[in-house]
């Protein structure tokens, strides 16, 4: 079944550059998609578009039926809330524990006291930081504040997981912990995941669904299993 | 129950937040107690002032001194002349007669004197005391009944009370001016704190955002911090109203300088005067916040 569908998208940022032309993909619900390409190919944009920080200046974004480029501006938390969001930079609170990092999340939107904590418990169960509880981010390593961000993303049980080069900042022993952990989220909550990155080894290693960008353009839409390392 | 929910977190956010910066929420504090003490002051000025005018004003009474050539058809004659006059509410004659039997027990040595006085021998005058129904035009209705025949003076006690109002007002707008601008300075002062509490929070914001926090439970934390510096800002000042005023009014018995200008009492008066200071605090911090808010918080 089709999850997110691309349709002849454009962005031109406001300084005139292009970051992505006239783009047309599609994603299966469940799927596990790498979304490969070098510096400059337009890879942040495009997932950028998906949780609409960036709006298509042409063509148009279905998300799950929603047409995402028609959101208004004060509905876009709407489509959030169905989404999970995790960064190369963690993004933590520093001054709060790992329980309330994650419960931060289901917090700001008003969630019931009483619904929370089993929904925290069993995300942080589910990324294996249950002995760090009450740990606070600087005393974990890049890979666990990692698993703390991945943990708040899916929380609320999204139906798409967005990852913006989630092991940019890890080594590769952590990198694949962290790649190990989304594949099994997505293979148990049947979770959709979308992971930007430039880390080929984990790319070659995964043989998922691989889009490959180059310089704004679909360079290749590789289907599971079909990706072999080529020079983009 | 969701937006109680918000609310909450809110308000516990808030607080937080007023203790962190603590130094830009001291200085907005100590701006909202001043500006609040200035309002209290013209408050409880203001509210004295109309208060004793229009006191003093409901017992302003015409005194129209009947010259002593007159008969009882001619004091007849002018009652109805008088009461025919626009504006007269109420003509109440008092004979020299009772005047006299007035000041004899009003005073000791006016009883020596008078007592020998017989009908005759009486030098004071049969008045007319007059009430009239719109105070403002009190002079045009003391001319009109002084150009009636057989009246010999008029005097009403209008001009000192009209000056002591004409002063209190000086004071009442002096304070207002000074108000606006404290008020204005302390709306900056508190843009400028949660400015910095915007920025301290950053993270927590995109945070917010990123998980589908809505605009509203974004917003919200940092409206409600203004209005609890209102809040906090008001305390002081509503405890020197009530025990300021309170001082005043039993050292002063009640009255200021003579028995003409009386205090209001201070209950209730000086608890409504409470929730209007506190009422400005909070609005004054709300309205400051609010624009930080839309300044520098784009969601």
């Amino acid at each position: 079944m089709e999850f997110i569908r691309f349709n002849g998208v454009t962005k031109q940022y406001k300084n005139g550059v292009v970051a992505i032309y006239d783009l047309n993909l599609s994603i299966e619900k469940g799927d596990f998609c790498f979304v490969i390409g070098g510096s400059g190919s337009g890879k942040s944009t495009l997932i950028k578009m998906l949780y609409r920080e960036e709006k298509p200046t042409k063509g148009e974004i279905i998300l799950g039926g929603l047409r995402v480029n028609r959101l208004r501006n004060s509905n876009v938390y709407k489509l959030r809330r169905k989404l999970g969001i995790v960064f190369q930079d963690y993004r933590l609170l520093p001054k709060s524990n790992v329980y309330e990092n994650v419960a931060f999340a289901l917090e700001a939107i008003g969630v019931k006291k009483s619904e929370i904590r089993p929904k925290v418990l069993k995300a942080i169960e589910l990324v294996g930081l249950k002995s760090k509880l009450r740990d606070y981010p600087d005393n974990l390593s890049g890979g666990e504040q990692q698993r703390v961000a991945i943990a708040r993303a899916i929380v609320n049980e999204p139906k798409l997981l967005i990852c913006d080069e989630p092991t940019g900042n890890l080594d590769p022993v952590m990198s694949k912990e962290i790649v190990e952990l989304l594949a099994d989220i997505n293979k148990k909550e049947g979770t959709t995941v979308i992971m930007v990155t430039h880390d080929k080894t984990i790319v070659n290693s995964m043989k998922k669904h691989v889009i490959a960008l180059k310089d704004g353009h679909l360079f290749k839409d590789y289907k599971e299993g079909e990706y072999i390392d080529e020079i983009l | 129950m969701k937006f109680f929910r918000i609310l909450g977190r809110s308000i516990r956010d808030a607080f937080k937040s007023v203790g962190r910066n603590f130094s830009l929420s001291l200085a907005s504090i100590s701006c909202i107690i001043i500006t609040l003490i200035i309002v209290a002051t013209s408050i409880v000025v203001s509210y004295n002032v109309d208060n004793f005018s229009s006191e003093l004003k409901k017992d302003l009474t015409i005194v129209a001194f009947v010259s002593n050539e007159v008969d009882e058809m001619d004091l007849a004659k002018l009652k109805i002349d008088i009461e025919s006059i626009s504006n007269v509410e109420k003509v109440t004659f008092k004979s020299k007669t009772d005047i006299k039997e007035e000041m004899m027990n009003e005073d000791d040595s006016f009883k020596n004197a008078m007592s020998e006085w017989d009908e005759e021998e009486n030098p004071l005058q049969h008045t007319y005391l007059i009430k009239v129904d719109d105070i403002e035009k009190i002079g045009e209705t003391a001319t009109a009944i002084k150009n009636l025949d057989n009246i010999d003076v008029v005097k009403y006690g209008e001009g000192m009370v009209d000056q002591l109002v004409t002063v209190f007002k000086v004071i009442q707008n002096v304070s207002i001016i000074a108000v606006v601008a404290l008020i204005l300075m302390t709306m900056f002062l508190i843009v400028n704190t949660i400015k910095l509490t915007i920025f301290s929070r950053k993270r927590e914001i995109s945070i917010m955002r990123l998980v589908g926090a809505s605009n509203f439970a974004i917003k919200l934390p940092f409206v409600v911090e203004g209005m609890i510096l209102g809040l906090i800002g008001s305390i002081i000042p509503v405890f020197i109203t009530i025990y300021g005023y309170y001082a005043l009014y039993n050292y002063f018995g009640g009255k200021l300088f003579t028995d003409l200008i009386k205090l209001v009492k201070p209950e209730p008066f000086i608890y409504v005067a409470s929730l209007v200071i506190i009422g400005i605090g909070i609005l004054v911090g709300m309205i400051g916040s609010g624009r930080a808010v839309r300044k520098y918080l784009k969601v």
